[in-house]
C-alpha cells in the first residue's frame, strides 16, 4: 500500500559529512557493485564503450561556493535517496511498487509490481530514483537491506556498502529515531542539515556542513599585495677574500 | 522535464476524446443510428488511441494492470479507474443510442461525470507535483486542461455557439498558465543553496559523470526554449483563435474538420510546451539556474 507509515519505530539512515568527503566515488562503486550482484534488477550500464551511461543509486557532485567573505571552497556532495519521513515518490505511486517500511522507515521498491511509469521519480526533488534502462523497472537506494539485517555477514559488514567502504570515515549509519544513537549525536554537535527543506518531505538522512575554513598565519589581503616579492629579491652579496681577488683579477684581464 | 511524444499524444487527443464524450453523454448532442455510431468511433478512437499511446510510454507494461490497486493515494491510479468507468459507462449509453434509438438520460449524466472527471485525474497527476513548479499551480493547471478538453469537446460535438465561447476560454486559461507559470520556479524557493545547505554564491564545480543519465534526459531537458514565445503565439492562434473564426465563418463540414485539424494542432504545441517549459528542481545539482559567471 503506498499510505504512508504514520510512523515509522526507527529511522534508518545517513548522516554524511560534507566536511570530510574527499570525492574519491569508492561509496559509488561499492554501491554499484553490491547492487548489481545482491538484491533486484541489476544497475546496468548501456554502451559502456561508446556512450557510457548506467544506472546509479549513489552520485558524488562537487560544488564551489564563494561566501561573503574568506575564501572560496569546493564540496564534495553525495547524493542518494534520503528516506525521506513524508516520501512523495510513494503516494503517487499507482502499482504499490513504491513503499515506506514501518518497522525501520527504508523506502523501497517491489520490483515484481513495478510498470516502469516514472511518476516517482518525477516527484522525488532529490534525483534519488532512476529507471534501469536494460530492466525497465524504477531503482534506488536500499539502505542496503540486504547487508545491514544479513547476519551471514560478519557483524562489521552489516551496514551499507557505501559506509562501509568510504575511507574517508564521511559516510555513517545509524537509528536518527534514536536521540542517544551515533549519528543523532554527531547530528545534534555539527549541525546536520536537511537537503530542500521547502519541498517539505522530511528527509531522514541529514548532512553535516563543511566546517570553518582554517584562518590561523592567513594575512588579510587588500588585493594589491606581490606576495612573490620577498622571494624574488637578489641573493648575491659582494664577495669576500679568494673569490674577490679571483673576482678583481678577471676583471682586469 | 523532457517532452516525450506518448504522453504528448497522450494528453491532447485523450482529452479532446473525453471532452466529445462529456457532451455526448449530457445529450448535446443526442443521436441515434449510424450518427451516434460515427460520434462514438470518433470519440473512443480519440480516448482509447490517448490511453495506449500512454502505455506505451511505460518502461515494464506488464505490470499495468496493477496501477488499479493504489486509488487511495495515487491520482495515477484514479485515472486509470475514472477512464475505464467512463468507457464503460459511456459505451452502455452508446449501445442505447446507436442500436435501441434510446437516451439513457441518468446513465448519460454519469458518464459525462466521469468523462471530464478522467481529464481532471489526469490534471492533477501533474499539478501535484511540487517538484516541478510551473505544474504545480492550483487551480490553474487543472483548468487549463478542463478548458482544453471542453473546447475540443464542444468542437467535435458540433455545440458551434459554445464552441467558440469554450475555445476562446481555453485559450485565456492558457496563457493565465503561462504567465503565472513563468515566477513558479523563483516562487517555490529552491535554490543551489537550500538543495545543498551550502553558503555563498555557488557554481557547479564537477558533474558526478561526464555523460548523460537518466536524470538528465528525463528532467533536466534544455533543448529549444530558444522558441518558446513564438510556439506560445503559435499554439494560441491554431488551438483558439484559428478554430473560433473558422466554425464562425465556414460553418459547414469543411470549415469544421479545419476547425478540428486547427485545434489538435494547437493543442499538440501547447502540451509539448508544458513539458518542454517545465523545470524539475533537481536540476539544480546538475547546473540549472546558474549564472554563467558563478559555473
Amino acid at each position: 500500500m503506498t499510505a504512508l507509515p504514520k510512523s515509522t519505530d526507527k529511522k534508518l539512515g545517513l548522516v554524511i559529512d560534507l566536511d570530510t568527503c574527499v570525492g574519491c566515488h569508492a561509496c559509488v562503486t561499492a554501491c554499484k557493485g553490491w547492487n548489481t550482484q545482491n538484491y533486484g534488477a541489476p544497475l546496468s550500464d548501456m554502451d559502456p564503450y561508446g556512450k557510457p551511461e548506467g544506472t546509479f543509486l549513489n552520485r558524488i557532485h562537487a560544488f564551489q561556493s564563494q561566501p561573503e567573505t574568506g575564501l572560496a571552497q569546493t564540496t564534495h556532495f553525495p547524493k542518494s535517496c534520503l528516506h525521506c519521513d513524508d516520501a512523495p515518490c510513494v503516494t503517487v505511486c499507482p502499482t504499490g511498487a513504491s513503499y515506506k517500511r514501518a518497522e525501520d522507515g527504508i523506502v523501497l521498491v517491489n520490483e515484481d509490481a513495478c510498470m516502469g511509469c516514472g511518476l516517482c521519480a518525477w516527484a522525488c526533488p532529490y534525483g534519488a530514483r532512476e529507471i534501469d534502462q536494460a530492466q525497465g523497472v524504477m531503482k534506488k537506494c536500499t539502505l542496503c537491506v540486504d547487508r545491514i539485517y544479513n547476519e551471514n555477514l560478519p557483524e562489521v559488514d552489516r551496514q551499507p556498502a557505501c559506509v562501509r567502504t568510504c575511507p574517508a570515515g564521511a559516510r555513517h549509519f545509524g537509528d536518527l529515531a534514536d536521540p542517544t544513537s551515533d549519528v543523532s549525536i554527531l547530528v545534534a554537535e555539527r549541525g546536520g542539515m536537511d537537503l530542500m527543506p521547502e519541498q517539505g518531505t522530511a528527509p531522514v538522512n541529514k548532512y553535516l556542513p563543511p566546517r570553518p575554513k582554517d584562518q590561523i598565519q592567513a594575512p588579510v589581503m587588500g588585493g594589491d599585495e606581490d606576495i612573490l616579492a620577498p622571494y624574488l629579491a637578489p641573493v648575491a652579496e659582494e664577495p669576500k677574500g679568494l673569490l674577490a681577488w679571483v673576482d678583481r683579477a678577471l676583471e682586469k684581464l | 522535464m523532457h517532452p516525450a511524444p506518448s504522453v504528448i499524444i497522450f494528453s491532447s487527443l485523450s482529452g479532446a476524446g473525453f471532452g466529445l464524450l462529456f457532451f455526448l453523454g449530457l445529450g448535446m448532442p443526442a443521436p441515434s443510428g449510424w450518427v451516434a455510431f460515427v460520434f462514438y468511433v470518433i470519440a473512443y478512437a480519440l480516448a482509447v488511441g490517448g490511453l495506449l499511446s500512454a502505455f506505451f510510454h511505460l518502461a515494464n507494461p506488464k505490470n499495468a494492470v496493477k496501477s488499479y490497486s493504489q486509488w487511495r493515494t495515487s491520482w495515477l491510479s484514479r485515472e486509470a479507474w475514472a477512464a475505464v468507468a467512463a468507457l464503460v459507462v459511456m459505451g452502455l449509453y452508446a449501445f442505447g443510442q446507436v442500436f435501441l434509438g434510446t437516451t439513457w438520460t441518468a446513465l448519460g449524466w454519469l458518464g459525462a461525470a466521469l468523462s471530464i472527471g478522467t481529464v481532471f485525474t489526469t490534471s492533477m497527476i501533474y499539478a501535484q507535483l511540487k517538484t516541478i513548479p510551473r505544474w504545480n499551480q492550483l487551480p490553474a493547471t487543472p483548468l487549463m486542461f478542463l478548458s482544453c478538453s471542453l473546447a475540443g469537446g464542444a468542437l467535435l460535438s458540433g455545440n458551434v455557439t459554445l464552441a467558440v465561447v469554450l475555445l476562446l476560454v481555453a485559450g485565456g486559461v492558457t496563457l493565465w498558465h503561462w504567465s503565472a507559470g513563468d515566477t513558479r520556479f523563483a516562487e517555490a524557493g529552491s535554490t543551489l543553496n537550500t538543495a545543498t545547505g551550502l553558503k555563498g554564491k555557488m557554481g557547479l564545480w564537477e558533474k558526478p559523470h561526464t555523460g548523460e543519465n537518466y536524470l538528465t534526459r528525463e528532467m533536466v531537458y534544455q533543448v529549444a526554449r530558444k522558441h518558446a514565445v513564438k510556439l506560445r503565439v503559435i499554439a494560441i492562434a491554431l488551438m483558439s483563435l484559428l478554430p473560433a473564426l473558422l466554425i464562425l465563418v465556414l460553418p459547414t463540414h469543411i470549415g469544421a474538420v479545419l476547425a478540428v485539424i486547427s485545434h489538435i494542432a494547437g493543442i499538440l504545441t501547447q502540451r509539448w510546451l508544458f513539458f518542454a517549459e517545465a523545470e524539475h528542481v533537481v536540476g539544480l545539482y546538475y547546473g540549472a539556474h546558474l549564472g554563467k559567471a558563478a559555473a
